[in-house]
């Protein structure tokens, strides 16, 4: 026992906690109470420790812990090559995963200098916006069962189901999908996909409606959400909150506009944004972000041009079976992609995508051979959850709950 | 057993005694789900309106583990985490049941990395294993079924005042 | 003037030597500068109102193994009003390594640091709470140095009792 202690010695979290105090133990009712809001609890969104100073129902001071779901990926990813990790970047945010996918394989197209086909490239863009939909579903339904209307995640679960369905169609699994390839994607989707995401476009939109008309016009939810949790701007933008928890607090900034990739650029939507900053802002951030997407998914189907879908640079990029099988060059490219790498030159880059927590970034610095050198993943819940702190302070232990709800963290990123 | 083939006739049923505690016993098995990470998202599809895990009985997922018997242990476990896993799963009250979901609690899954323990049965006396990265909510009901008839294959007096390594050497 | 020649040309009319080497790989601009001027150069890149560079998105550090300058501190800034993501590296010459802390200048940079202090074992002096991020308190090693392996060191992560 004395080497488990050793350990997992906490002292140093209740010093950081306790240190501006001088708490002498005379009368206990007198003090302040440190609780732990452990990594196993139905409301923190996944292995999240926190530990709270109270006095009475009054958080004082609040300290996050993580580290419970750290599996090490940065460590995996130098000793495997580009392509054997894509399957690792599904897991990270686990709620909308083509978007992972999508974002680690255009910074490698970007280190690599490959650019994928226009009808690849709109195939990235509607499972993007699908997994937005999907995700968003999640933080809804899970966000309205904390704070007490449990419908809503049976509700919001029944639709997700529809997209789980869909990409089962596209790419062959319900969610962790791994369909992106460097270079484009794995398959062309078929005329059935197509007709099941334009009957899902028309049954979500009377579901959103019947949702808002429950949430809205309940009381209790609107009273335990209002001016709750208020992140200021200039508070947001110093503590580096992204995402719709950025929007909400009144800065429109969105990485779909601010630095286009695929083809957003060529898309017509808006940037949703409200200058409250409280759990209600995030919350109806989430929802009009999802009516934004079924816009830029009904034109993207329009929109989609014919050709391929996987780029022909045989070289860097795998070529398809029938071609490895026929011809030579290929043969002998596809064994040395496969064993050594694709071989990107030698340098760094930093590429950003919008996901549907935040922006997900790729830092990858490459020495030449088919196994990056390092590869850091900037995970938008790490980047929210810094925030917690500030926000805690001065509410009830209730509004924590609402307040890490609406903050919406996912551990699998958050911890990497 | 016939139960509801009785009900139309006379009054009185013989069985033993052992039948009718098994059937109870299968019949409401109480899940603590111990979701980690993205199996969790999977045992909450689970649970949802298409594949309703409350027509199995386990309608009640309380995440209070003195009110439980079955403990689904669903995502990566790290060595951090074991610690806490470990603490819940002593704190269930006899019988109980862990079901090991997906690849990651079966064996370390696909992370062979420094802080991921390689399969939660270092720790934990395991009952069923569910394969799948992650596995599809039919999957995990398949287990909850494999749970349920090996539940009804046990005695009544099985899980009074044993030790815990009787017991294990029992639920084998 | 595009953004490249505007920012290298204000740093180096402020600071002179301290920037050391520019680059444009793949059209991300990279400035190396000398680690002691780190926080004078990241205010100045914050206060001054053409640049505005007032979030930091990222910090992190390479281990380059065997080289003689082992660690390298990365810096990812960005500016709203340039629309710009600015990379800094610092090439740090202590040892064991160290570097001034820029919470001073960026609130953002609290939790960065304490990650790259938890994987590599960099010391921000003047950090207001230097704790380790994800590994226990009292882990001994810092995991994604070069030397420490994939699989880990068994036995430096306890397990809980076995069942009796």
């Amino acid at each position: 026992m004395n080497r488990i202690d050793q350990i997992y010695n906490e002292e140093k979290i209740y010093k950081r906690l306790l240190e501006d105090r001088n708490l002498t133990i005379e009368d206990e009712l007198e003090n302040e109470m440190v609780i732990n809001m452990g990594p196993q609890h139905p409301a923190t969104h996944g292995v999240l420790r926190l530990v709270l100073r109270l006095d009475g129902e009054t958080v004082m001071g609040i300290v996050p812990e993580l580290g419970y779901l750290h599996r090490g990926y940065e460590k995996m990813a130098e000793n495997m090559s580009y392509i054997e990790f894509i399957p690792h970047t599904d897991r990270l945010d686990y709620t909308g995963t083509m978007c992972n996918n999508v974002g680690y394989v255009l910074a490698v197209e970007k280190l690599a200098g490959i650019e994928a086909p226009k009808r690849a490239q709109y195939i990235r863009m509607i499972v993007a916006e699908l997994s937005r939909i999907a995700a968003h579903l999640v933080a809804i339904g899970t966000f309205a069962m904390d704070v007490g209307a449990v419908t809503m995640v049976m509700w919001t679960f029944r639709e997700r189901e529809k997209i789980n369905s869909i990409f089962d169609r596209i790419a062959g699994a319900r969610f962790t999908t791994s369909y992106t390839r460097i270079g484009g994607v794995a398959s062309d989707l078929d005329d059935q996909a197509i007709a099941e995401i334009e009957q899902f476009l028309v049954e979500l939109e009377p579901a959103l409606s019947e949702m808002d008309k429950l949430m809205l016009s309940n009381r209790i939810f609107i009273g335990r959400l209002e001016g709750i949790g208020i992140l200021p701007k200039e508070d947001a933008i110093a503590l580096g909150v992204t995402g719709p928890n950025l929007r909400a607090s009144g800065v429109e900034y969105d990485i779909r506009r601010a630095k286009p990739y695929l083809f957003y650029n060529e898309i017509d939507f808006r940037i949703p944004t409200f200058t409250q900053g409280d759990c209600l802002a995030r919350y109806f951030q989430r929802g009009d972000e999802v009516k934004e997407s079924v816009k830029i998914l009904r034109q993207c189907l329009d929109k989609m041009p014919i050709g391929e879908v996987i780029a022909n640079n045989p070289k860097r990029v795998l070529s398809h079976k029938t071609e490895i099988y026929s011809k030579m060059e290929e043969l002998i490219h596809d064994f040395m992609i496969i064993n050594f790498g694709i071989n990107p030159p030698v340098g760094d880059t930093y590429l950003s995508v919008e996901n549907p927590k935040g922006e997900l970034g790729f830092y990858i610095v490459s020495n030449g051979t088919g196994q990056p050198w390092k590869l850091k993943i900037h995970s938008p819940s790490f980047c929210n959850l810094q925030a917690v702190s500030q926000l805690c302070k001065g509410a009830m232990v209730s509004d924590v709950v609402a307040i890490i709800g609406s903050l919406d963290p996912v551990m699998g990123e958050a911890d990497k | 057993m016939g139960l509801e083939a009785k009900l139309t006739q006379d009054g009185f049923i013989t069985t033993t005694i052992d039948a009718v505690v098994g059937w109870a016993r299968k019949s409401s098995v109480w899940p603590m789900p111990m979701g980690i990470s993205c199996c969790a998202i999977e045992m909450i599809a689970a649970a949802d309106p298409k594949y309703d895990i409350a027509r199995f009985g386990s309608e009640v997922m309380r995440f209070t583990p003195r009110q439980c018997d079955l403990m689904i242990v669903a995502g990566t476990v790290t060595f951090k985490m074991a610690q806490v896993v470990r603490r819940i799963y002593d704190q269930m009250p006899d019988p109980k049941w862990v079901i090991a979901m997906g690849a990651c609690t079966s064996s370390g899954g696909m992370y062979r990395s420094y802080n991921v323990v390689q399969g939660i049965d270092q720790f934990l006396p395991v009952d069923v294993y569910t394969a799948g990265c992650p596995p599809r909510p039919e999957n995990l009901l398949n287990a909850l079924m494999t749970i349920q008839e090996k539940i009804g294959k046990t005695r009544a007096r099985d899980f009074q005042n044993r030790s815990l390594k009787e017991l294990e050497l029992l639920q084998k | 003037m595009n953004l490249k020649e505007l920012i290298t040309d204000k740093v180096i009319e402020k600071f002179g030597t301290a920037l050391e080497e520019v680059s444009d790989f793949r059209d991300d601009i990279c400035l190396t500068v000398s680690s002691d001027q780190i926080v004078a150069i990241g205010k100045f890149l914050k206060d001054d109102s053409d640049l505005q560079f007032i979030t930091c998105k990222d910090i992190t550090a390479i281990d380059w193994g065997t080289r003689k300058k082992r660690f390298t501190a990365v810096y990812h800034i960005y500016s709203f009003k340039l629309n710009c993501t600015l990379r800094i590296k610092a090439n740090i010459d202590a040892d064991p390594p160290a570097i001034e802390t820029v919470t001073s200048v960026w609130r953002s940079a609290d939790w960065y640091e304490r990650e790259t202090f938890d994987m590599y074992g960099i010391k921000f002096t003047n950090h207001p709470d230097l704790r380790r991020m994800y590994m226990p308190e009292g882990f001994e090693h810092h995991p994604l140095r070069k030397d420490f392996p994939v699989i880990g060191i068994p036995g430096s992560l306890p397990l809980p009792h076995q069942a009796e």
